[in-house]
């Protein structure tokens, strides 16, 4: 299961694929992970991807992958429509066609007080995926992110989680 | 401590050992902390730099009882890396690229010394043109300079090496420095989950550096002398006795890392499906699982394919890859590096281990991922398809022949 995860430099696309990552291969008899930025220059704003990939056995292959299972992205405006990089979750206030559509800002600025969305956008990904439960996720926040950060993106991620169900 | 090195606890073994979801250069900075360097000094560098960073953290919150010199250049960080072994003191310095070419004049010192100092290279490529992404060029051309070479695939291996390479490195008929290797990014930026041992499992691995001749003014004696033409070849001679014992001194530490922590590593070497493969790839480096992956594949076609990984560039491990390759119809490197106007180097030391051996096996050379550039389970697969094809020379990826 190969996720990339696409955004704007600052947005936190490596974070959400790190924490993805320790949610599958850190809790009891969990998979294997590789998560990994796409490497270049780091330019806030500039367009960013992330990659994680999720496996039953050793994720030996350390290439980005062009097209992933799923294609998340942080930033509507960086959705290509139909040549997206795997099935779609969009960040987006507005319905989104061919895409499932979260308004990830709208939580974000209700529980941050700022359009942070990137562990939002995991949570929808849990809830559409199904491989992670939110548990895993609130348990990768933990291990992943700094302890000041925990609440507010657990929260984050379950109003997602819930948002992106009633999509479904 | 820094977000991403928290790690929780299970119990394994009789020890604590944590868990952590870390990148390959957060793991060896947690698998250095547990080797408990006395000196830990060191110049930043992409893609090094969150080593060094992670061990000031660490010195910085008292988990790391070490004295964490910021050099102004790589040259000065190797000099003082130097000057603490010479006084004792278990020595670590970590560097990149064009940081390790400017360190290289000291690099021999260290060597010749036989002072075992532990250097973390996070492989990058070679300017011009300028790049900060990953290949082997920087690491590769520094093969003569008297230090041991390991190269690490994953972050697990990367913390391993930590403990293991102070125990081969100090091991006193060995006393040679050891160079970890670690690709640029692939590895050095890629998080994946790693166990690591407790303090107190590591200190029973790996006891406190204690050698019998460091500078003592109660016992003075001469250190980091000259030896004219009646004596020079002498030291050069037991210099390289030294680190061709580090095969066996690798052999001892994994037998006993094995024990103690259940995870085992094969010495300078590690086969894959080696045993009736006609066509071995041998390469070296984190690209390894792309090419265990191609293997798969072409067995899925019929094809009895195999990857050797090259663990070990120094001491070169000759009889180990004639011996492993002894039945196959063709061998194939892959390499992330060349010698510009000869071949990859990786193939020179290859061919040399092969002829030498008897073994007359058709070779062939791939140079890939310079810069940076992805070498994919794909482009492994073609290289089995060429090596069955009875294709030989030098080819460079995506280009042609040289």
């Amino acid at each position: 299961m190969d996720v990339v995860w696409i955004g704007r430099g600052g947005q936190g696309a490596f974070t959400a694929a790190k924490v993805l990552g320790a949610a599958y291969s850190m809790r009891e008899g969990g998979g294997y992970a590789l998560a990994f930025p796409s490497f270049g220059p780091e330019r806030r704003g500039a367009p960013v991807r992330a990659f994680t990939k999720l496996s039953e056995k050793p994720v030996s292959n350390r290439c980005e992958v062009s097209r992933g299972d799923y294609a998340v992205y942080l930033d509507e405006t960086l959705f290509p429509g139909g040549s997206a990089a795997g099935a779609p979750i969009v960040s987006s206030r507005e319905a989104v066609e061919g895409a499932i559509a979260i308004d990830a800002r709208g939580i974000g600025e209700g529980i941050f007080g700022s359009p942070i969305v990137n562990t939002a956008m995991l949570g929808a990904l849990a809830r559409v995926w199904g491989g992670v439960s939110l548990d895993d996720v609130c348990e990768g926040i933990e291990r992943v992110m700094a302890e000041r950060h925990w609440e507010r993106n657990k929260e984050a991620a379950g109003a997602a989680y819930d948002a992106a169900g009633d999509s479904l | 401590m820094r977000e991403g090195l928290r790690a929780r606890g299970h119990i394994h073994g009789g020890g604590e050992v944590t868990r952590a979801f870390v990148s390959g250069n957060e793991a060896l900075a947690l698998g250095v902390r547990l080797a408990a360097p006395k000196v830990v000094c060191a110049y930043p560098i992409t893609p090094q730099t969150t080593v060094v960073e992670r061990l000031s953290e660490m010195v910085a919150d008292g988990s790391l009882n070490a004295e964490f010199i910021y050099a102004e250049s790589e040259h000065s960080a190797m000099s003082c890396a130097i000057g603490a072994s010479a006084a004792g003191a278990r020595a670590f310095t970590a560097t990149s690229s064009q940081g390790l070419l400017y360190m290289a004049e000291c690099l021999p010192y260290a060597a010749g010394g036989r002072f075992p100092i532990v250097m973390m290279n996070a492989n990058r490529s070679v300017a011009l043109p300028w790049n900060i992404y990953g290949d082997q060029r920087d690491s590769i051309s520094q093969l003569d300079c008297g230090w041991i070479q390991a190269y690490a695939q994953d972050a697990q291996e990367a913390l391993d090496l930590a403990l293991m390479s102070y125990r081969i490195a100090e091991r006193p008929d060995v006393s040679t420095p050891f160079m970890i290797n670690l690709d640029g990014f692939s590895l050095t930026h890629a998080c994946e989950a790693v166990d690591v041992p407790s303090p107190e499992q590591a200190r029973g691995f790996l006891p406190p550096y204690e050698p019998e001749d460091a500078m003592d003014f109660g016992r003075p004696r001469n250190m980091g002398f000259s030896a004219g033409p009646e004596h020079n070849a002498f030291f050069k001679y037991r210099e390289h006795l030294g680190i061709l014992r580090a095969r066996d001194a690798a052999a001892e530490a994994e037998e006993e890392f094995g024990r103690a922590f259940g995870r085992r590593y094969t010495g300078l070497v590690e086969e894959y499906m080696c045993g009736d493969a006609d066509f071995v790839l041998i390469t070296l480096g984190s690209v390894a699982g792309a090419c265990r992956d191609a293997a798969d594949r072409m067995r899925g076609e019929g094809v009895r394919a195999g990857v050797l990984r090259i663990r070990y560039m120094r001491p070169f491990p000759s009889a180990e890859i004639a011996e492993a390759v002894s039945g196959a119809e063709a061998v194939a490197v892959l390499e992330k590096d060349v010698s510009f106007g000869g071949t990859g180097t990786v193939f020179a030391n290859v061919n040399s281990a092969l002829y030498s051996a008897g073994a007359r096996i058709p070779s062939s050379n791939y140079i890939g991922g310079l810069g940076g550039a992805p070498v994919s389970e794909g482009d492994a697969c073609e290289i089995f398809r060429r090596m069955a094809s009875g294709a030989t020379g030098v080819r460079f990826i995506g280009m042609g022949g040289a």
